[in-house]
């Protein structure tokens, strides 16, 4: 299939600003489906509200755009009623790590199975450009015009903390270790978070005078290394790429179907 | 009525219904006084092959059962006062997005965290005007352990026919306290599942296109048709527009859904209302002790009449004015600082015959309250 088969030609143009990566995100992800050689109607997309929860409307998929920071609690009710159906969740930073959060510990403590992807662009787009809890301290937002003093998270410590059993990192400008990533993270059987460093030019790149939408990618390319590389010996502050924690522990909803086994009243 | 007899609290017997009526997906949050039902649900719905959910709190509780209603189950989630409202967002949502599902709020004294273990009808606004927007909301309620039981089965058959929240709007004295019900045999309520669609596989399925009568047929997520669901003002596949034709059809829609066919979702009980001088309107608990007190005074032949309130939205404002018709005084019998009264007043053509009678101290009014507040009043010491 082409990638034209993955979306839904009614929605376009989307509302994405020139050079956003948020689109290199959805393309990347209709790559991994499609190398999967899922079917359309296997798969749910579930997202909250941002600039990065547009995806959903984009893909021929089961799709639902929530609440801002809740979208992971509505994919815990889908997976849990169909738990054989591929719950993909995109989130932006603020969505899943501000508002959204205390869900975002849960879901990875419970080891449910979906794809938390966390489209990290530090800053919150859609509503003009304030920090974020990602945007880091002395990063500049609409909300902070003397310099950010809030702390950032690291999304990869904190999921791995919480519970999740698959973490990993990568950027807009690695699309193809992007696209495998989204890849393994599918395959991957209990909670995966995959934070992607995404530039958004319009906000963030402009109040940090961090360039146009190539330049942030060259930044990308140029702060980032794989997980284990010495270079990163050599500069503590690069940024690490690649995954993190890759484990098997019981999964929240094959858990849940035990306790039904053992309980469940024979129907005569 | 047949059936098994039980001994049970309010909050067990709304349980009992629930699964009479299908219930297959809970997800919840203790709170004080709705507890029980997370408790019993986290025991039996694995029983019959449901799903029981304790989240991290009411918010998650809420969008849990909404995405489990779209895969095609039918939901509920309970809580009281102050979990509700954390709801209210979701619940907008859940209207917006036309999807049914059942939130019982078993109501404490507020406002804030309030009296835990103490009653309270504070939430009757609440449940009406809680979210933003417009929209319309159905919310019913019982005083007694029969009619919670016919209530709550009533409750998840409106949200399935008109894929609409429905909210519950129980008390801390009805849902702790015990007594009989009786649990019908299966098939003796009717039960009525969402509409589903009958467009095939590969035809252009349209979610948010109503039949003629209202209704929209479904299509279960995980199923053959893929479409969106969004809380944004949508067209009829479900995607974002802000046409204002299309915004005023569908709010147009919701409200209309529901209020051209609130007669279906009208319940009430009348007693004593022939001869009447004096009429207590009443609901919940607090029709516990109204009822005692027209019965009583009726022996003594006194013209006092009951309406005790089942639906509280959409507000059956046409049976109270028919009801109240002929009555000298209305006593709206309510425990909060008059919220139901208000609706009351609303209805009747002579609004300065609606008195009230409440308690807001936590306590369950009782008939001597009424009785007091009654004498004052015939001998116009009001
Ligand atoms: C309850 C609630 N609070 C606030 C908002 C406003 N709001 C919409 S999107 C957004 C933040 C978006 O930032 P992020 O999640 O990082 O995504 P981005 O737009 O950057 O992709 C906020 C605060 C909302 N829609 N709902
Ligand atoms: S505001 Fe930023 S995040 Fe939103 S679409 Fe534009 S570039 Fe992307």
């Amino acid at each position: 299939m082409s990638v034209k088969d993955y979306i839904r030609e009614r929605f376009f143009p989307h509302m994405w600003c020139p050079g956003c990566g948020h689109g290199v995100v959805l393309n990347a992800m209709i790559r991994a489906v499609e190398s999967l050689g899922m079917s359309k109607n296997e798969i749910v997309m579930v997202s909250g509200i941002g600039c990065s929860a547009r995806i959903s409307g984009y893909v021929d998929f089961h799709s639902m755009h929530t609440i801002h920071g809740r979208a992971l609690a509505f994919a815990t009710g889908i997976k849990m009623s169909r738990p054989e159906l591929n719950v993909i969740v995109p989130m932006g930073d603020g969505d899943a790590l501000a508002i959204g959060g205390n869900h975002f510990l849960h879901a990875a403590r419970r080891n449910i199975e979906m794809t938390a992807i966390v489209m990290n662009n530090r800053i919150y787009g859609m509503t003009g450009g304030q920090f974020s809890p990602l945007s880091g301290y002395a990063a500049a937002a609409s909300t902070a015009p003397y310099g950010n003093i809030d702390h950032g998270f690291d999304i990869a410590k904190l999921s791995e903390a919480a519970g999740a059993t698959f973490v990993a990192r990568t950027t807009t400008y690695h699309v193809h270790e992007l696209s495998r990533l989204i890849r393994d993270a599918i395959l991957h059987e209990g909670f995966s978070v995959l934070e992607v460093l995404t530039q958004c030019p319009t906000y963030f790149g402009r109040y940090n005078r961090a360039g146009d939408a190539p330049e942030m990618m060259e930044t990308y390319k140029n702060r980032t290394v794989a997980v284990g590389s010495e270079k990163k010996n050599q500069d503590p502050e690069l940024i690490e790429r690649g995954v993190f924690v890759k484990k098997e522990l019981p999964e929240y909803c094959r858990e849940y179907e035990k306790v039904i086994e053992k309980n469940q009243q024979k129907q005569t | 009525m047949q059936g098994t007899v039980k001994f049970i609290q309010g909050n067990e017997v709304c349980v009992e219904a629930a699964l009479y009526a299908g219930l297959e997906f809970f997800a919840g949050y203790p709170i004080t006084p709705s507890t029980e039902i997370a408790e019993a649900m986290s025991a039996r719905l694995p029983q019959i092959g449901g799903r029981f959910l304790q989240m991290e709190d009411e918010i998650a509780s809420i969008c849990a059962i909404i995405g489990a209603s779209l895969t095609g189950r039918k939901v509920m989630t309970a809580t009281s006062g102050p979990g509700f409202s954390l709801m209210q967002e979701a619940l907008g949502y859940a209207v917006m997005t036309e999807i049914p599902c059942v939130i019982v709020d078993v109501q404490r004294g507020g406002p804030s965290t309030g009296l835990p273990t103490h009653v309270g009808q504070g939430d009757f606004n609440q449940a009406r005007y809680g979210t933003h927007g417009d929209h319309a909301i159905v919310a019913l309620t019982a005083s007694n352990h029969q009619d919670m039981f016919a209530i709550t089965v009533e409750a998840f058959n409106i949200a399935e026919i008109f894929r609409t929240p429905v909210i519950l709007l129980f008390d801390e004295v009805t849902g702790h306290m015990r007594e009989k019900v009786v649990i019908p045999e299966k098939d003796e309520i009717a039960l009525v599942d969402r509409l589903r669609t009958s467009v095939e596989s590969g035809v252009d399925y349209h979610p948010y296109l109503p039949r003629e009568d209202g209704r929209l047929p479904m299509s279960d997520f995980g199923g053959v048709h893929r479409y969106n669901v969004t809380g944004l003002y949508h067209d009829m596949w479900g995607f974002p527009s802000d046409d204002p034709k299309i915004v005023y059809g569908l709010i147009r829609h919701l409200m209309d859904k529901i209020q051209n066919y609130a007669g279906k979702m009208t319940f009430f009980r009348q007693d004593y209302i022939e001869d009447a001088h004096t009429v207590l309107v009443s609901y919940g608990a607090a029709a516990r002790s109204a009822r005692h007190l027209v019965e009583n005074r009726r022996k003594r032949g006194e013209r006092l009449g009951l309406l005790e309130l089942q639906t509280l939205w959409p507000f059956p404002g046409d049976v109270v004015r028919k009801v109240c018709k002929n009555a000298d005084y209305i006593v709206v019998v309510e425990l909060n600082t008059g919220q139901v009264i208000r609706e009351v007043k609303l209805a009747v053509d002579r609004p300065e015959r609606v008195y009230l009678a409440n308690r807001i101290d936590g306590q369950l009014i009782s008939p001597t309250d009424i009785q007091n507040i009654l004498r004052l009043l015939h001998g116009k010491g009001v």
